[in-house]
């Protein structure tokens, strides 16, 4: 069943072209990497998705709805959920506020009650529970990955949009940080990921789309994709790279 | 809600509850009079802090909500002959959908831009208000004696209007901790840290931010018809003094923004603080000075107050301190 179908998004500002006629789908259950380099994109793709500012050209279908130019909270209560690159987390409430935050307004909106218990499970699976009462602003980064990571999940969404969760965690968090991804995904939510981290993404996606200059440039298995020309030359740049990454 | 039985909810509403019966049980004017001034300060600032404690956003107007409510009800008071509660109700109304026309418009600005925003609104309203006919213009309103004969003399009018502050004052403490223990309150507080984070988790930003403006202006409306109608005169030069906006501010700055105790403390703290000043030879003509830097004060040192301060140091106080 395709969940999401982005028909050929188009977004200018200004002068400068951020994105032009991207098309992809996703299917529900799968895990889709999106991969490019800086400034490809894939951060505008995002915000267009989930309704941060409408695209110029194109449509987003969710569900069989047209979801185009919806404001971000009524993308939200549609079911889909999205952990910043950046984080985000609200200082000065405490951890379970936070994921509670997310329940309450997510798809399923949830009374406080409700919510604090959707936190307290949410908070186990992503493995905060012993800092459940401590302020958001106390975190350390690791952390705060985490967090952006309960939040979104405790909205309990159809689709995941997970902005580079990876970047700046060591090898130790990152295996952690994926098999949490993959957990999620067999509790039945469909992620679209945004990542740097080539052996992670690989190992991790069930399919690959390469964004440059605002264009898609490929998709397909990650196999595929990292032996496909246009993508060593613009994103990986070295074709032993793409050795190096199939040896795993 | 189990919320509701912890001791931080209801010791805000049990202190204004017994101060206000200790002084109907006294009946002496003078502690009517203070307290009715304390009252009316703790509801100004806790009204306001709905607004500035739970959402963040700074407003300077709050005492147009004061000025233009209050002027509404004295008019239907003195010139259409309402009773007081009906009338305070109705000033209250109109402040509130003010605020709702208001906030839809200057809401969308954030930050620096909204304050700045509120600021003009205060001149505007009392431009207009001064040069508005039925409501008499630059002199303003006036009530004759006769109309507190209804009430059972002015003594009695005086009564009652202190017993509708004390009512009044309580209701803006429970709607704030409502709003401060609701899933509508998390959403607020989620505005106050990170609107664009909250928006994509799926706050309803603009709408809640209109809703909880209209909350936060319907009781100084409601508190501007009891004052004017307890000084038996309106005019714009009272009703719209935008240093009682910043006082207010100071008011729940100093006591904590955020919580429902922090308005209470720091509403009686800086009027005790304003009346040694006013009535002390050497700053008698610089009180305002004072809470300026007072304001500063705060901001750079304590910015989440009094009540905040404590919260953060002694965390098994904070079921009392809320």
């Amino acid at each position: 069943m395709t969940l999401l179908e982005c028909n050929g998004i188009t977004k200018r500002f200004g002068g400068l072209q951020a994105l032009s006629e991207v098309t992809f789908t996703i299917t529900a259950g799968e895990i889709l990497g999106l991969i490019g380099p800086n400034g490809a994109g894939k951060t505008t793709l995002f915000n267009v998705v989930n309704g941060v500012f409408p695209p110029t050209q194109g449509q987003v279908i969710f569900r069989g709805e047209d979801i185009t130019g919806l404001p971000p909270y009524e993308v939200a209560r549609r079911g889909i959920a999205r952990a910043y690159q950046v984080v985000r987390p609200l200082n000065d409430l405490t951890v379970t506020e936070n994921v509670m935050v997310g329940a309450c307004f997510g798809r399923e909106t949830l009374s406080l009650s409700g919510a604090a218990s959707v936190a307290g499970e949410v908070l186990a699976l992503v493995g905060l529970e012993h800092r459940a009462d401590q302020l958001a602003g106390s975190l350390n980064v690791a952390q705060k990955k985490r967090l952006e990571m309960a939040r979104a999940l405790a909205a309990k969404p159809y689709l995941i949009l997970l902005d580079e969760v990876l970047a700046g965690l060591n090898p130790t968090e990152i295996d952690a940080m994926l098999e949490t991804i993959r957990s999620i995904c067999r509790q039945g939510a469909t992620i679209l990921m945004i990542e740097h981290v080539m052996q992670a993404v690989m190992s991790v996606s069930d399919r690959l789309i390469v964004l440059d200059y605002g264009v898609l440039i490929a998709e397909g298995t990650p196999a595929e994709v990292v032996n496909n020309q246009q993508v060593i030359e613009a994103y990986l740049g070295d074709p032993k790279m793409t050795e190096r990454l199939m040896a795993g | 809600m189990r919320a509701w039985l912890r001791p931080g909810v209801w010791i805000p509403v049990a202190i204004v509850l017994i101060w206000g019966l200790a002084v109907l049980v006294l009946g002496q004017d003078t502690y009517r009079e203070t307290t009715f001034t304390l009252l009316m300060f703790v509801g100004m600032a806790s009204s306001l802090n709905i607004l500035l404690g739970y959402t963040g956003y700074v407003s300077f107007g709050h005492i147009v909500f004061f000025g233009l409510g209050g002027y509404m009800g004295f008019y239907l008071i003195s010139q259409q002959g309402w009773p007081l509660y009906v009338a305070a109700l109705a000033g209250g109304a109109l402040s509130g959908v003010l605020a709702g026309l208001l906030g839809s418009a200057v809401l969308r600005l954030r930050g620096a831009y909204f304050a700045l925003a509120t600021i003009g609104i205060n001149e505007a309203a009392r431009a207009f208000v001064s040069n508005f006919g039925p409501f008499g213009g630059a002199t303003g309103l006036n009530l004759t004696f006769a109309t507190y004969n209804a009430y059972g003399g002015a003594t009695q009018a005086l009564w009652i209007t202190f017993i509708c502050l004390w009512v009044v004052t309580l209701a803006v403490l429970i709607a704030s901790l409502a709003v401060r223990h609701s899933r509508f309150g998390l959403g607020l507080m989620a505005i106050r840290e990170d609107e664009d984070a909250a928006m994509v988790m799926g706050v309803k930003a603009p709408q809640a931010k209109t809703l909880t403006f209209m909350i936060s202006a319907f009781f100084p409306g409601v508190i501007g018809t009891l004052y004017f109608f307890k000084n038996g005169n309106v005019e714009p030069g009272d009703a719209f003094q935008l240093h009682m906006s910043i006082e207010a501010l100071v008011m729940v700055m100093l006591g904590g923004q955020g919580t429902v105790l922090g308005p209470i403390l720091g509403a009686v703290t800086y009027q005790g603080l304003r009346g040694y000043l006013l009535t002390s030879p050497i700053f008698k003509s610089l009180h305002l000075a004072v809470s300026g830097l007072f304001l500063l004060l705060i901001v750079l040192f304590v910015p989440a107050g009094a009540v905040g301060w404590l919260r953060a140091r002694l965390p098994k106080w904070r079921k009392v301190l809320e």
